[in-house]
């Protein structure tokens, strides 16, 4: 494959999941935040909190319209980028993507319409049950999905069948339980809680700041901050188990995470640093012009262990026998044996040849699991980019600590003392809004980038996962993409903040 | 009994029928689009308009969540069609896509104060959804009957042969008969779905004077259609799986699958009664008959190309690589799994009708859209 049809496809796809993400973190968290305020004004009948819900929810809205509209195109971009993926593993992949469609869309798509447009149409048991369902439903197109992405960065519940070319699922609870689906799963609403939890807060301090609906705003930030402190614990725990399992099932990733070339046990996390440009697999130059280490921690992030032992990037690369791993040489002999033995069973199959058949066949399934590796050029391609993997990992890190201080001390200010005098806080809050999303890229950033240069790890990397197409078409189509979005996207912030402007009093 | 002890092909066949079935919603669920074109025509002044807005306003995440669904279990089921005409016929379906996604925002953002590109605009965005969109996809589903210009390497990865990936299937003219002949049916289900839901003498009148109108345009175009498609040769599959060219094929299957039949006739019945009761009765009922009628329809014109032997997605350019439902299909577990899966779409219609109901029971009057305590789009 042509390489300016992988990248532009590639392009394509980070472009659009990235506005799409933009969009999901609020929908995923705000539909919470609007449920739980709208049980508080069915249990106490005050008005407040019907404004309150009415004004949450509208700007609920204006980011589920277009979170829809980006969502369209992801999935058909699965087919139209990625067609030789899309046969390759469609068997599995395609069948998260389906029952999202059957169980979560259209729970979230047929009670969207009721609880807007169903206040007087409606009781208000079934329009809170409305509301709740919108919330349930969008948590599930994030679950279906997700174990669509789980199962990319770890392959489970699948065999490879030699007839038809492709994987085929004989496990779905594997693939649906498959632990890092879980984490991911977790981790990922987790972090559209605090994405939507920094919103909530960050709108009301701005109506704090200009002294406007000082009651409504004092309530909304008592609950978005409590709402956003349990998350920002929840986010914690479950970035934690992401990076355990990162450990687990893609140690590349985790090394290019960490910046970290030479194995070692004990190791340590550098929670502030700068990577040395000079520095390559094969010279000594030492890999950070400046570092902050914490020792142990990433052995115990790692491996939940301090003691254990991290392998770097030169290790998985060369390999180390002392640690049993094997290099990527090795694989890639492997590799090129089973792409091998899969071309002489087709051939033995069409000649009839059984015995032959059989023989290619068992040769196969020896080295499937490293079937990938046999369209590796050279061993140092299995390296992804390491410098936006790591930046990108320390940003969201360190902005996980920060949110989680926030959070507390803006809960500690509304509860016991009065934020309304603090207006340090209150900038600090509104200016944390962007913030999140850069935190919540940044994650799938490491996720995606980090995952290079596998579509499927181990299995299929993106050069031949790609659709055969010539790549002006995807030139094409990447900048109307990125020309309509973004004209969609200036007026979805600009529409969001005409509505703040005007406020829970003004139009809905 | 589970699904697990059926044999592949009646799980293909299963799985052929849930592609059909949701085809016809998804043609059904055009009225919204059908709508969006008459919003002009219809309407005599602003307050007018918003009510057209919103009566279809409310009803289109449900199309638009049905072609998300459609892809979805397309690739789940068959994913050697997904796989290959997504990628392939690239063009077509990007266009498509694109005239989806400004429908979804216009809706919400149209009257905002400040929304940027302004009103005009975002109605613009409806009209181009509403006859863009929808032709392109009759066109689309045109050349399940044409053919498309594909080959299948060894490994059944796609290589289109046209540089134009698939907007080629523009310069067949017969692939424009269903493209306008869905266009203006999704007027007339649209017209029908005003009349039924807004409480609105003049804009009733006008729904029925365009409903006139569009009907004879998609006569017109739909038996130009039928005419073309029953009398073609058609790609047959024996049954070693060689594909190969048969006189009137489409034709034969009616009159070997007379179920098929009977349900295309019944839809046809269906959609021609709904117009003529809305027209000449003045009965407001008749987007219920007619939209079953449409599914009905629908769904047999599906049913046609995918089963007896035919291959639905024929390639010109290779007559051997063309998709049939047993040799794009997905695995057996794969389909018991989505199988079990789908046990839960009567579970989904039935609170989307409940839904739907409890919404469209208070039809759309001019005092609602103007009370101030209104949610309008
Ligand atoms: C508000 C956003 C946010 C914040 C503050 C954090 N994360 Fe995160 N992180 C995400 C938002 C996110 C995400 C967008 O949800 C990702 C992208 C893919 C995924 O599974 O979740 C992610 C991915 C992700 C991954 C990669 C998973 C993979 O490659 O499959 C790891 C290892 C972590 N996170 C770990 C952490 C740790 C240890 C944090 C410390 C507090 C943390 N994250 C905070
Ligand atoms: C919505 C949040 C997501 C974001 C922001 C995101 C981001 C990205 C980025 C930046 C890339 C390009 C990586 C590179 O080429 O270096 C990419 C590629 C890709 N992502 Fe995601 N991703 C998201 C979710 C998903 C999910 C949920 C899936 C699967 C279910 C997925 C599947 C893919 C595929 C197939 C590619 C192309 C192949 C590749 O480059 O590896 N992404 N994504
Ligand atoms: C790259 C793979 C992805 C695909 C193919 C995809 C597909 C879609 C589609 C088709 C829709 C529109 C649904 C409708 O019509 O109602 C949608 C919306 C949505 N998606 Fe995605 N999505 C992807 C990534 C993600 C991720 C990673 C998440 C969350 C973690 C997510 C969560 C949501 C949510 C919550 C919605 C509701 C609409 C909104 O947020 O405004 N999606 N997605």
């Amino acid at each position: 494959m042509e390489d300016a049809v992988v990248d532009w496809s590639r392009a394509q796809f980070a472009l659009t999941a990235i506005y799409h993400f933009l969009f999901v973190p609020l929908t995923l968290g705000l539909g919470f935040i609007v449920a739980i305020i709208e049980t508080i004004y069915v249990k106490t009948g005050d008005a407040i909190y019907k404004k309150m819900t009415k004004f949450w929810m509208t700007l609920f809205a204006i980011n589920f319209a277009i979170g829809v509209a980006t969502g369209l195109i992801m999935e058909f971009e699965f087919g139209t980028n990625w067609a030789n993926y899309s046969w390759f593993v469609g068997d599995i992949f395609g069948a998260p993507l389906a029952v999202e469609g059957i169980l979560a869309f259209f729970m979230e798509s047929t009670f969207f319409a009721v609880m807007f447009f169903g206040w007087d149409k409606v009781g208000k048991k079934f329009h809170l049950l409305s509301t709740w369902l919108v919330a349930i439903g969008s948590n599930l197109s994030a679950l279906w999905i997700l174990v669509a992405n789980g199962w990319m960065q770890y392959p489970v519940g699948m065999e490879f069948n030699p007839d038809s070319v492709r994987n085929e699922m004989v496990n779905f609870w594997e693939v649906l339980f498959s632990p890092v689906a879980v984490s991911k799963f977790l981790h990922t609403i987790g972090s559209g809680y605090v994405v939507s939890a920094l919103f909530v807060i960050g709108v009301s301090s701005w109506y704090l700041l200009k002294g406007r609906e000082v009651e409504f705003a004092k309530r909304s930030i008592i609950v978005g901050a409590t709402f956003g402190f349990i998350a920002s614990l929840f986010l914690t725990l479950s970035g934690d188990e992401s990076a355990h399992q990162v450990a687990l099932k893609q140690p590349v990733k985790l090394a290019a995470m960490e910046g970290l070339y030479e194995g070692k046990s004990e190791a340590g996390i550098v929670g502030l640093g700068v990577l040395n440009p000079k520095k390559t697999l094969t010279n000594d130059e030492h890999p950070y012009l400046f570092e902050l280490e914490m020792p142990y921690a990433l052995s115990l992030l790692g491996y939940h262990d301090i003691h254990a032992y991290v392998p770097g990037l030169k290790d998985l690369v060369y390999g180390n026998k002392e640690q049993n791993i094997m290099s990527v040489e090795e694989k890639m002999q492997k590799g090129a044996l089973a792409v091998k033995s899969l071309e002489e069973y087709k051939e033995a199959k069409k000649a009839q040849d059984e015995q032959k058949a059989q023989d290619a066949r068992k040769m196969l399934d020896e080295n499937m699991a490293y079937f990938g590796y046999g369209h590796i050029k050279k061993a140092e391609d299995v390296v992804p980019p390491i410098a936006i993997t790591f930046y990108a990992f320390h940003v969201m890190v360190l902005l996980g600590g920060w949110f989680l201080t926030l959070f507390g001390v803006v809960l500690f200010l509304a509860t016991k003392k009065d934020i309304t005098k603090n207006r340090v806080v209150l900038k600090a809050a509104l200016f944390s809004i962007p913030l999140g999303y850069i935190a919540a890229e940044a994650g799938w950033i490491v996720a995606e980038v980090g995952r290079q240069p596998w579509a499927i790890q181990d299995l299929m990397p993106v050069g031949v996962a790609a659709t055969k197409i010539a790549s002006t078409n995807i030139m094409i189509s990447f900048w109307m993409f990125a020309f309509l979005f973004t004209l969609l996207l200036i007026a979805e912030i600009k529409i969001m903040t005409k509505q703040i402007k005007i406020g829970p009093d003004g139009g809905h | 009994m589970g699904f697990g002890d059926l044999e592949l092909l009646t799980l293909q066949q299963y799985w052929w029928i849930i592609i059909s079935l949701l085809g016809g919603l998804f043609v059904f669920m055009m009225f919204v689009q059908g709508g969006q074109t008459l919003i002009d025509k219809l309407s005599a002044n602003e307050t007018e308009k918003t009510m057209l807005i919103n009566a279809i306003g409310r009803k289109w995440e449900l199309g638009f969540t049905t072609l998300v669904l459609f892809g979805g279990a397309l690739f789940a089921a068959f994913p050697l069609f997904y796989a290959t005409s997504f990628g392939g016929a690239y063009w077509v379906w990007l266009a498509i896509l694109f005239c989806f996604i400004i429908q979804a925002v216009s809706y919400e953002y149209r009257t905002k104060p400040d929304n940027f590109l302004g009103q005009k605009v975002y109605e613009f965005f409806l009209k181009v959804n509403g006859y863009l969109g929808v032709f392109l996809l009759g066109v689309a589903i045109s050349t399940f009957f044409s053919g498309a210009e594909f080959k299948l390497t060894t490994h059944n990865f796609v290589e289109w042969q046209n540089p134009l990936r698939g907007l080629e299937a523009l310069f067949e003219i017969k692939n424009y008969l269903l493209g306008f002949a869905l266009v203006f049916l999704a007027r007339i289900s649209g017209a029908l779905y005003f009349i039924s839901s807004i409480e609105h003498d003049m804009i009733k009148d006008r729904a029925v004077k365009s409903i006139r109108v569009d009907m004879v345009m998609f006569l017109a175009f739909f038996l130009s259609f039928m005419g073309w498609m029953l009398t073609k040769d058609g790609f047959s599959v024996d049954a070693s799986g060689v594909v190969f060219m048969q006189e009137q094929k489409y034709l034969l299957n009616f009159l070997e699958m007379p179920l098929v039949l009977g349900i295309f006739l019944a839809g046809v019945l269906m959609v021609v009664g709904a117009v003529y009761m809305a027209v000449v009765h003045k009965k407001t009922c008749c987007i219920k008959t007619g939209g079953v009628g449409i599914v009905l329809t629908v769904m047999a014109i599906l049913l046609n190309v995918g089963f007896n032997g035919t291959a639905y997605y024929p390639s010109v350019s290779d007559l051997q690589n063309s998709l049939t439902i047993t040799n794009s299909s997905g695995s057996h577990y794969t389909l018991v799994a989505m199988s079990y899966a789908s046990l839960m779409v009567p579970f989904v219609l039935g609170y989307i009708a409940l839904a739907w109901y409890s919404m469209d029971r208070v039809k759309i009057t001019k005092e609602e859209i103007e009370s101030p305590d209104a949610h309008n789009y």
